[in-house]
């Protein structure tokens, strides 16, 4: 279970969706954290000022006062203001050298105040509603010639009060921010997305041969309406092409057919019937023209072999593909071989793992097995001829493995192109299309073909999607 | 026994005519899609000879609307178009057999005879028997004067479609399709193979010999003159 969380999360972060998602949420949260960051900063500061500037103006009052009319007019000043509370949290308090107090509305010098600094910040303990409270206060010192000293404070919890409600607010109004923010990158990544989506299917439609399938637009014009037309143009062209090449195939496959067909049917018309010759029958000019027939046989195979290939290749064919297991296809191709394998020297074995089961098309499968098995027999001489069918890491593999010569490895990828023969003199009758063709088909099927060593010998593996069972 | 070439290409047609004409059949030939189908509804004909392009009305077209008119006529459809694709197509529209341009005559007139004889013979038979050779269809025993022959399941369905087509030629091809259910020619003569080992269980130890090879053509299972 975690394991699958952990793969299925790879595969979120793996998405375009997701990435523009969280680019998106990670700009969009940066420019809300700052832009809350700064209102925080600068309403704390402003409180500060404020406090700062009360107390500056009062302590200046105060210096005029005590200018005017001495120590005596300063204590009256402060003990009326002291008297009663005003509401405005301010702090007065007048001591002498020793710190006794004289005047004020707190009974000591706060502890812990050093008695020369100008600015002050210090904890004040006060009885809210009959309970004890600390308070942080800030204060301002001025001291009097002849030791005396004045302080003025404010308390300051509402500030800080204040400053811890901007807070809350900010954060709140952050995580609103930020949900919105996740919110709008995925909608935004996912209407982006959506259309490249559309895209994706189309084409992937389109590679499955549906060629008349388009992007749909939306009218809008915008770039991805562009990149739709664009593509629509592009596989109308596509589709053009691909219809006149088929026409073209379809013609010569009448065309260039036909004619030679003639030719055949000539030449076999031109054989002394047995019944007419007796020993006529046997003739060597009898003899040249069945040459001749079997020589024309063999163009039209290779003429036949060529377009198919070219048809399975252009994607044009009508999908007959049906849920089937490799096992029956190796079994049956491995039956109709088994007794040429034999006389051939082989001994040929059928391995097939039951229940392995692919999406295919019978006919085209069981063609590409017999090219497989045609080839070995032609060409791998004798001893061991394996089919194989079995799974490997969750594909469906049908394999044919001989220990004849093998390919080496340079040849191994052009062997599979048209008319490719490894045998320089020719000799062996073949024409170079049947791995095409046995290529062509297992593309046909989104499968792969590999040839490997069989230490000694060809090892030729066709991989395929495997249906679950 | 009539039989209806419809073939646009002269040549083919001329050849196809001449080649049925020898071999015992009547003749008629149309050359294209609309003449053949008045001539097949006008009826009278054992089987056709159908090309899948003619001018005019295609042949699947034309069979098409013969079928749809409830004339069933065995067909065989000729076409250069010669994928399994095609071939489904032209059996869907109606077809009885298809054979792929170009084609051998032995072939076709294999293929006709096998399609002339298909209404006639009796298809429940349980036994199949030609001259001393003898095969039972339910037990899937095969027994040649008396003696009992061991065959495997798939020598058995080589026997049995050779005896179903006793006297009559039957092509490679026409037993790779019959019996393998192979719409494709290997390039090695696998069914060489097959029948031989088929004629090593059922001639070898016997004086007469059923099984025989038509060069050029294929086989064919008959009972001794």
């Amino acid at each position: 279970m975690p394991i699958g969380v952990f793969r299925s999360a790879r595969r979120l972060i793996g998405t375009h969706a997701f990435r523009l998602a969280a680019l998106y949420f990670l700009v969009f949260a940066a420019s809300v954290l700052g832009v809350l960051l700064f209102v925080y900063l600068t309403s704390a500061d402003f409180v500060e000022r404020q406090t700062e500037a009360t107390l500056d103006a009062e302590i200046t009052g105060l210096a005029e006062q005590y200018a005017q009319r001495g120590l005596s007019g300063l204590i009256q000043i402060v003990a009326a203001r002291s008297a009663g509370d005003r509401g405005d949290a301010m702090i007065y308090l007048v001591t002498d050298p020793d710190g006794k107090p004289f005047a004020g509305n707190i009974a000591a010098w706060p502890p812990g105040v050093p008695l020369h600094s100008a600015w002050l910040s210090f904890t004040l303990e006060r009885v809210v509603n009959g309970r004890p409270e600390l308070h942080p206060a800030r204060g301002r010192l001025f001291i009097i010639p002849g030791g005396y000293r004045l302080l003025v404070g404010r308390d300051v919890s509402d500030g800080a009060a204040f400053r811890g409600q901007v807070r809350a607010t900010l954060l709140w109004a952050g995580l609103v921010a930020l949900g919105i923010g996740v919110i709008g990158g995925t909608v935004m990544s996912r209407n982006l997305l959506r259309r490249v989506e559309q895209v994706n299917r189309t084409s992937e439609r389109v590679m499955a041969g549906n060629l008349s399938d388009r992007v749909p637009l939306r009218g809008t014009s915008d770039e991805f309406d562009q990149l739709a037309l664009n593509l629509n143009r592009m596989l109308d062209q596509i589709e053009r092409l691909m219809t006149a090449m088929r026409e073209v195939t379809d013609d010569v496959a009448h065309d260039l057919r036909t004619p030679l067909s003639r030719l055949r049917t000539r030449l076999e018309r031109a054989l002394v019937p047995p019944s007419e010759a007796g020993a006529a029958a046997g003739s060597a000019q009898n003899e040249a023209i069945r040459a001749a027939i079997e020589e024309a046989d063999r163009l039209l195979a290779t003429f036949n072999a060529l377009l198919r290939i070219a048809e399975l290749e252009s994607g044009a064919r009508r999908d007959n593909t049906e849920p089937l297991d490799l096992a029956e296809v190796a079994r049956s191709a491995g039956e109709l071989y088994e007794p040429v394998a034999e006389e051939k020297g082989f001994t040929l074995n059928v391995l097939a793992e039951p229940g392995v089961r692919i999406r295919g098309d019978r006919h085209l499968l069981s063609q590409a097995l017999a090219n497989l098995l045609d080839n070995a027999v032609k060409y791998a001489g004798g001893g061991e001829l394996e089919l194989r069918v079995f799974t490997e890491s969750g594909q469906a593999v049908l394999e044919v493995a001989d220990r004849g010569p093998g390919i080496p490895e340079a040849d191994r990828q052009n062997v599979l192109d048209r008319f490719v023969r490894l045998e320089p003199s020719r000799t062996t009758p073949g024409n170079g299309l049947g791995l095409s063709l046995v290529r062509a088909i297992v593309q046909r099927h989104d499968g792969s073909v590999t040839l490997d060593d069989n230490t000694p010998g060809l090892r030729v593996r066709l991989k395929f999607a495997r249906l679950p069972t | 026994m009539k039989i209806l070439v419809v073939e646009d290409d002269h040549d083919t047609a001329t050849y196809l005519t001449k080649g049925l004409s020898e071999s015992g059949y009547i003749v008629d030939c149309a050359g294209d899609g609309r003449e053949g189908l008045f001539l097949a509804s006008s009826g009278g004909y054992d089987a056709m000879v159908l090309d899948r392009m003619l001018p005019g009305m295609d042949g699947l077209s034309m069979l098409g609307a013969l079928r749809a008119a409830e004339i069933r006529i065995p067909a065989l459809i000729l076409s250069a178009l010669g994928s399994v694709d095609d071939r489904v197509k032209g059996l869907r529209a109606g077809g009885d057999d298809y054979l792929v341009k170009p084609f051998a005559f032995s072939e076709l007139l294999a293929r006709l005879e096998a399609l002339l004889r298909r209404g006639a013979g009796p298809a429940t038979a349980t036994k199949l028997r030609v001259a001393d050779l003898e095969l039972d269809l339910l037990t899937r025993s095969v027994r040649r004067a008396g003696k009992a022959i061991e065959v495997l399941p798939r020598e058995f369905r080589l026997l049995e479609y050779l005896m179903r087509n006793a006297g009559h030629v039957v092509t490679r091809t026409m037993l790779l399709e019959h019996v393998w259910d192979y719409h494709f020619d290997p390039q090695t003569n696998v069914i060489d193979v097959h029948i031989s080992r088929l004629r090593q269980k059922i001639d070898k130890s016997f004086d007469h010999a059923l099984l025989h090879t038509v060069r050029g053509a294929g086989y064919c299972l008959r009972a001794p003159e």
